[in-house]
């Protein structure tokens, strides 16, 4: 749930990465850290464990300037992929108002997309939220492999796998040199704001 | 109750509160946040400079942490939760299902001091609530 505060005039609205394990969420934010160092104040949070996966969130909070008077703060956060941290995407999943589904593209990962999409859906239930309301914009992460050869599933076959039913904007990216990363961010902040200003004003 | 929107009314006397019982006897900084990570309140003694919004953040992460620690030893919640350093600590409690108070404060006061203070400022804050 987005908080705003009326005194202040600022809007606070959490944004989440989610998708499966290893599939460029983390990098996702990271990019951004870099490439828009001016709008973000303080450091990028990252809890992770040893061999550098997420073991809790990330969290970085952008500015973006204001709205009709009003202060927009994005508060970025990823959760944890791998399948049995999935108590700790459920915390981190409390209150959010729009949610990156960043997806494997690699053809190998192409049933751990369809699961971790299930699970979502799940998780969202249980806070009376519908993965058919929120706001959500697809990632087909890493099309960048295909130039080394990997086998990377074509975008139709994922649109069929994961956005046949929910047909949201979606975006081929590569989180690691940052292709559509900043168009992926842009559509969602759009789309959240747009549903904050419904639902609260 | 929707948290979603406080009114500026409830929020003046909030921060009235926090002045009145934890700013006054010298903690650095208290900060009332939803159970989200969202700020709702922020306030210090004009000294001290820390990052709310990733403080926020961590907290609530923190505190859903604790609790679900909690639900597996087979406690309803753990009611005290707090942090010593050598020059700061912090203190947290719920003030609801919804909401927690942070209390950052340095080694000149005394935790049990605290205590009654965070408990005094709780009480007249869900007075507010549910007085309305």
């Amino acid at each position: 749930m987005s908080f705003i505060n009326l005194r202040e005039k600022i809007v606070q609205v959490k944004v989440v990465y989610y998708g499966p394990g290893r599939g460029g969420k983390t990098s996702n934010l990271e990019y951004i850290n870099r490439k828009f160092s001016k709008q973000i104040q303080s450091e990028m949070v990252s809890l992770k464990t040893h061999g550098d996966r997420t073991l809790f969130f990330d969290f970085l909070p952008f500015d973006m300037g204001k709205i009709k008077g009003y202060e927009l703060k994005i508060q970025l956060y990823t959760v944890p992929g791998q399948v049995k941290y999935n108590a700790t995407r459920k915390l981190v999943l409390k209150g959010v108002d729009g949610i990156v589904f960043v997806a494997d593209a690699q053809e190998a990962m192409r049933e751990k997309n369809i699961r971790s999409l299930n699970q979502l859906h799940e998780n969202l239930k249980e806070y009376k939220e519908s993965i058919f309301k929120i706001p959500l914009v697809m990632q087909y992460n890493k099309v960048d492999l295909r130039d080394q050869g990997i086998p990377i599933l074509p975008t139709s076959v994922l649109e069929q796998d994961l956005n046949s039913k929910l047909k949201v904007p979606y975006f081929e990216a590569s989180a690691l040199t940052g292709h559509n990363v900043p168009e992926t961010l842009k559509k969602i902040i759009s789309l959240t704001v747009v549903s904050v200003q419904k639902k609260l004003l | 109750m929707n948290y979603g929107v406080v009114s500026q009314e409830q929020l003046e006397k909030i921060d009235e509160i926090l002045s009145e019982q934890l700013i006054k006897i010298g903690v650095d900084c208290v900060i009332i946040i939803d159970m989200a990570g969202n700020i709702i309140t922020a306030k210090d003694n004009g000294a001290s400079r820390y990052d709310v919004y990733s403080f926020a953040a961590l907290a609530a992460g923190n505190f859903a942490t604790v609790d679900a620690m909690a639900k597996l030893v087979g406690e309803q919640e753990f009611s005290l939760l707090f942090h010593k350093g050598t020059d700061c600590n912090i203190h947290f409690s719920k003030v609801d299902d919804e909401l927690l108070l942070i209390t950052m404060f340095g080694k000149h006061i005394s935790l049990g001091f605290l205590r009654l203070n965070v408990v005094k400022a709780l009480e007249q804050i869900r007075k507010l609530w549910t007085g309305k």
